[in-house]
């Protein structure tokens, strides 16, 4: 369970209820994105979805105070292009989830697939528990959009490849069944981490020696105190919606990696006249 | 002490000192350092001229000419002057050499091989001048066929039972080719966004986002998204023609784009929604995209987030491979098909891939062509072709070969004042094109360009019509995949074969 009041706020709001598998058929996702954006065109705010199965682009470029409350497992790229609008999965998500993403939150009650946040621009990301391959992959930051991409556990490799910005956090968590938190034995990421990264950070939270998991142009770091307070409104955000306790946090070193040049292949070329 | 291991020069600036009046007008003019003034005399530097021309124009005494340089090297016809300055380049940096506009090797065109049929007695011409000949054609997928629903008490009411996918008309067969804000500059921009919208043709915006300045010119623009995703969210999808999945770039197939950081200014910061200084990379391949189920996922989620609104369209660099892919693109739900041939141009590409990769674009219109006609889907499908259209002739022989539209990149720039210095991705452009320093951009003159390239379009549509008319047909649309309108007088039987062509005589 996690506290999505955190997320979506006490108030009681008239909700939209969409069956994404009425009598046990699932829609087909053109259908079910339909109802949504019917739903929104008679003036709904918040959108509960039950029994979601695949179905893929739920919240695709929708905009504005909207919040998507999903029941199931939602497809491929959850909440592409969204700009804005909120939305809780009591479940996993799969691969691309805030593809291109500019603004919004995506709160994700489990694991997330591979290439979580693609390109995303702005808005915040929290993925309870483990997620895959090439994670926040050429996330990019822009005058005052900043994206956030916490998950609980761990990555695989490439995490936070071609990196252009934004803040990437991992906390090496494991869950266990009856909802208490204990550290993970498992690595912390995989391999080729921070591969082409210009800009940007990813914090790891692991006593590890990661020198040898770098990618190239990604450099390890100590955190600077300012990095830390910087930080720590994400990470106290994040524990209080997934129930885990903040004191925790303290117990491994937050490990920094960031790109040695804004221009990582700039000496590759030769732009001699011949 | 060493040896000079300095690159022999192409050009020779030379000063006709009677005429020369010292006003220093060129050193002003040119960005690339080679002339300057030492207090007594204007001082050409050779090795810095790239012969773009710009100080021959702006001479007020037409006491400038650029020649070529008469040094000789050693003749060799294998290690020609050209292999050579590359070995030196590399021996003397170690970089991987960069290049742009379009491959510059000295290759044979296909187009040059091909003559046009022509109405003789049995088969009547029209003249255009008189007669309606129709330009304009329909961009976007097609339905297979018409079904109409005829009323059970009154069988003269017949209503339309088809739905169809989202489509527009333009006026000719003509689209400007992708060149973003950032390769080209601003005003370079306006100026084909304002030809293209009063002409009513299709311009792309390359891969650099849309600058809101532009978005009224929207109705006329295919917008693309690429690796990068730069300048990508709601205004970018919805102010668009069209939306265009970049896979590949005829100039370097397989490669990514790479806007050096010291190019991206406050304006390109804005327009890509990057920060100022940063290389803007876009990874190369696509993340996302690893399959043709993949590819089909991108256009299924564009076509969501415009809500079934545009055509969904894929570009792909002309490849040994293209035509079994273009059929996968369009099993997977494009609308249209860009194909981009290797002499296709680019704002910055590694010499090797602009040089060496790729198949000419006329070899890969006929077998994509005749691929998507193997399979039924070719009457679905808009397909766009560029890469090295050069004149009207090119256009009317690659819409002969099999395409819809002529992607048309190289002309624009030319017609804006472009010398084709091949300079482009210093970022130097003397003429205001490819650059994005304020005082160079400046020279370039919006209205004075735009009506260029109105000019040149109406042109070509006009030599198209003429061409029609001698052919005997009313429509353009007639013309594509009409190859027997086409004869071949080259050396290769085989290319021919290839391109479904009779060869000249038969």
């Amino acid at each position: 369970m996690i506290n999505s009041e955190i997320v979506l706020g006490t108030e009681d709001k008239e909700f939209k209820e969409i069956e994404a598998a009425p009598k046990g058929n699932p829609l087909i996702y053109k259908v079910l994105n339909e109802k949504i954006h019917k739903a929104i065109n008679e003036g709904f705010k918040r959108i509960v979805i039950n029994d979601v199965c695949g179905q893929r682009f739920i919240g695709a470029s929708l905009q504005g105070d909207l919040e998507i409350i999903i029941n199931g497992l939602p497809g491929n790229d959850l909440g592409i292009f969204m700009d804005g609008p909120k939305i809780v999965v009591h479940g996993n998500c799969e691969d691309q989830s805030g593809n291109t993403m500019n603004d919004g939150m995506i709160v994700v009650d489990g694991d997330g697939g591979d290439v979580i946040g693609l390109s995303a621009r702005g808005g915040k990301m929290y993925i309870k528990k483990d997620v895959g391959y090439r994670v926040g992959i050429h996330m990019k930051e822009y005058e005052r959009k900043y994206p956030v991409l916490i998950f609980g556990g761990t990555a695989k490799d490439f995490l936070g490849e071609y990196m252009a910005g934004g803040l990437i956090i991992a906390l090496g968590l494991e869950f266990l069944s009856d909802g208490t938190v204990i550290e993970t034995d498992a690595t912390i990421c995989g391999n080729e981490l921070g591969t082409g990264i210009h800009r940007g950070k990813i914090i790891l939270r692991t006593k590890e020696d990661l020198t040898h998991k770098l990618g190239v142009g990604a450099k390890l770091f100590e955190i600077s105190k300012e990095e830390e307070a910087d930080i720590k409104p994400f990470i106290k955000e994040f524990c209080e919606i997934f129930n885990i306790p903040f004191d925790m946090i303290g117990n491994k070193p937050l490990k920094v990696i960031k790109p040695i040049s804004k221009r990582p292949f700039g000496g590759n070329y030769c732009g001699q006249l011949i | 002490m060493s040896i000079s291991h300095e690159i022999p020069t192409y050009f020779r600036v030379n000063i006709d000192r009677d005429l020369c009046k010292k006003c220093k007008r060129c050193t002003n003019h040119c960005s690339y350092g080679a002339l300057s003034f030492n207090g007594e005399k204007i001082v050409p530097d050779d090795n810095k001229c790239v012969a773009c021309q710009r100080c021959v124009a702006m001479c007020p005494g037409k006491a400038i000419k650029v020649v070529q340089n008469e040094s000789y090297l050693p003749p060799h016809g294998n290690y020609t002057r050209r292999i050579r300055n590359i070995l030196w380049a590399q021996s003397g940096t170690g970089g991987v050499l960069l290049s742009a506009t379009g491959n510059d090797r000295p290759i044979r065109s296909i187009f040059d091989d091909l003559l046009l049929d022509a109405c003789q007695v049995t088969n009547p011409s029209i003249d255009p001048l008189r007669e309606t000949i129709e330009t304009k054609i329909f961009f976007g997928r097609k339905p297979e066929k018409l079904d109409f629903i005829v009323d059970a008490e009154d069988d003269s009411k017949v209503s339309l039972k088809t739905e169809f996918f989202p489509h527009f008309e333009i006026s000719a067969p003509i689209m400007v080719g992708h060149m973003s804000l950032g390769s080209i500059s601003y005003n370079a921009c306006m100026a084909i966004y304002q030809a293209c919208k009063e002409i009513n043709i299709l311009a792309g915006s390359g891969e650099g986002g849309l600058h809101p300045d532009f978005y009224e010119y929207g109705s006329n623009i295919i917008t693309e998204v690429a690796s990068g995703r730069f300048g990508v969210d709601i205004n970018y999808l919805h102010n668009a023609a069209g939306i265009e999945i970049k896979i590949g770039q005829g100039a370097k197939p397989g490669h990514g784009g790479h806007l050096p950081g010291e190019k991206v200014n406050s304006l390109i910061s804005q327009t890509r929604m990057i920060p100022k200084g940063s290389d803007a990379l876009s990874p190369y391949p696509h993340h996302d995209i690893y399959s043709i189920e993949d590819l089909a996922q991108l256009i299924a989620a564009l076509k969501e987030a415009t809500r079934y609104k545009v055509p969904i369209g894929v570009k792909i660099a002309a490849v040994h491979n293209s035509a079994p892919i273009a059929v996968g693109i369009v099993r997977g739900g494009a609308d249209f098909i860009t194909l981009d041939g290797f002499r296709g141009g680019t704002g910055a590409a590694p010499r090797i891939i602009r040089d060496h990769a790729g198949i000419p674009i006329e070899l890969a219109i006929a077998s994509v062509d005749e691929r998507l006609r193997q399979e039924n889907l070719r009457d679905q499908v808009t397909l766009v072709a560029g890469g090295s259209i050069r004149y009207s002739a090119d256009l009317i022989k690659a819409i002969a070969l099999g395409a819809d539209v002529g992607m048309v990149a190289m002309p624009v720039l030319i017609a804006m004042g472009c010398r084709v210095c091949q300079q482009c991705f210093r970022g130097l452009c003397s003429w205001g094109i490819a650059t994005q320093q304020e005082y160079l951009v400046n020279r370039l003159d919006i209205d004075v360009a735009r009506n260029r390239i109105i000019n040149l379009f109406h042109s070509w549509n006009e030599e198209l019509k003429e061409v029609l008319g001698a052919m005997g047909i009313d429509s353009v649309e007639s013309l594509r995949s009409n190859r027997d309108r086409l004869r071949y007088i080259g050396p290769n039987p085989k290319i021919a074969e290839i391109l479904g062509v009779k060869h000249a005589g038969e």
